[in-house]
């Protein structure tokens, strides 16, 4: 049994993680969610002086916003659509029938709805801010968490089909943007070390789907466009990334009409906490039980 | 190769600007080829040329320029020959 399934197991043992049967989809016990809920006040502790907006939407997108984001040249193995039942009771008896009989796909006369799962918290922010007209001359600066789903299953616990991710998004000029990024790098480092956890920092890429996505992959670390902070969980030589900073240069404003006061395209970075995965660095590096972790641990995250 | 090229520039580079203002050295990015403008082009060369760029060519460098693409192209060619 390899490393990834037998820490799973252990989790699913001390009912941290609750099995559904479906690989990366899991229920969370109070005590990891008190976890995830001392981490986000301390994010708040160290950001929260910024002035960021916040936002909060649910896990589903506007379908159009979605479609226009270009999700699906990237990443279409990746994303989640939700389908609906729209039939009249003809199709209602057929679809019973169907399920009953077990041989075929009763999911296969389903029809899209409006709504696709949130593949990344900040997606549903862009088309947000740019109804508002320009931005500011100081910028835009927001905060947003929200689950994510990315159809990705596997039995390491650290990559879940759905999870939260907390963001801070900052738009205005390249060395703002890129300046805010700097320091999230700076500021995740000394957090990471607050709570005891071992952290490096990488150049990385996203996961572009298909050859064509190879040349995306290739430029993205080309410009460093990428960096993740990577912390062993389920294996030392491959740790996890449980931060990404990313900086889209112009691509994300000029696809939304993100303008500033000038007139000229906004700049766009952002900052992304892997709430789950940060839970199990955790647990993982101070053992399950949060009563026994270092005294100085949890004073950082419970004072 | 030029011409060819600079056609398939102009059917999916999604360029502001004309393809024939543009010199052989000129910047394609600082003309505003995009990421994802820059792997259409990818993948409409390798059909008309009929050819399969190297994971080690597919990056900015070999997009860079008309005379960049060309000379990518022109490599990948001759290894062919050569193989």
């Amino acid at each position: 049994m390899d490393m990834q399934v037998s820490f799973l197991d252990r989790l699913f043992d001390a009912g941290l993680l609750i099995d559904t049967g479906v690989d990366g989809l899991y229920g969370r016990s109070g005590q990891f969610e008190d976890v995830i809920a001392a981490f986000e006040r301390l994010i708040d502790n160290v950001g929260g002086a910024d002035g960021a907006e916040a936002m909060r939407f649910p896990p589903g997108m506007n379908r159009a916003f979605f479609e226009q984001s270009g999700y699906m040249k990237s990443f279409p193995q990746l994303a989640g659509t939700v389908h609906s039942f729209c039939g009249n009771e003809l199709d209602h008896m057929s679809l019973l029938k169907c399920m009953e009989v077990g041989e075929e796909d009763w999911t296969a006369d389903q029809k899209a709805t409006d709504i696709v799962l949130t593949p990344a918290a900040c997606y549903p922010l862009y088309p947000t801010v740019a109804r508002r007209g320009n931005l500011p001359k100081s910028g835009g600066l927001f905060d947003l968490q929200s689950y994510c789903f990315r159809h990705e299953p596997s039995k390491d616990p650290a990559r879940q089909q759905l999870f939260r991710m907390r963001e801070y998004v900052c738009m205005g000029t390249e060395q703002h943007v890129t300046d805010f990024r700097q320091l999230w790098m700076d500021r995740g480092v000394e957090m990471m070390k607050s709570v005891g956890l071992d952290v490096t920092i990488d150049v990385a890429n996203d996961p572009f789907f298909g050859r064509a996505g190879k040349m995306m992959v290739n430029n993205q670390r080309d410009q460093n466009l990428k960096f993740e902070l990577l912390i062993p969980i389920t294996s030392t030589t491959n740790p996890t990334a449980c931060m990404s900073f990313n900086y889209h240069q112009d691509s994300f404003g000029t696809k939304w009409g993100l303008n500033l006061e000038d007139g000229s395209v906004a700049h766009t970075a952002c900052v992304g906490f892997g709430l789950e995965r940060i839970a199990l660095a955790l647990f993982h590096t101070h053992g399950l039980d949060t009563k026994a972790w270092p005294e100085s641990v949890r004073a950082t995250l419970w004072g | 190769m030029n011409e060819t090229i600079r056609e398939l520039l102009a059917k999916v580079g999604g360029l502001p600007v004309a393809v024939e203002t543009l010199e052989d050295g000129a910047d394609l990015y600082a003309a505003g080829l995009s990421s994802f403008a820059s792997v259409q082009l990818m993948l409409a060369i390798e059909e008309k040329f009929d050819i399969e760029f190297p994971d080690n060519l597919l990056n900015r460098k070999s997009f860079a320029s008309i005379s960049a693409i060309e000379a990518t192209v022109a490599q990948i060619l001759k290894a062919r020959e050569a193989a």
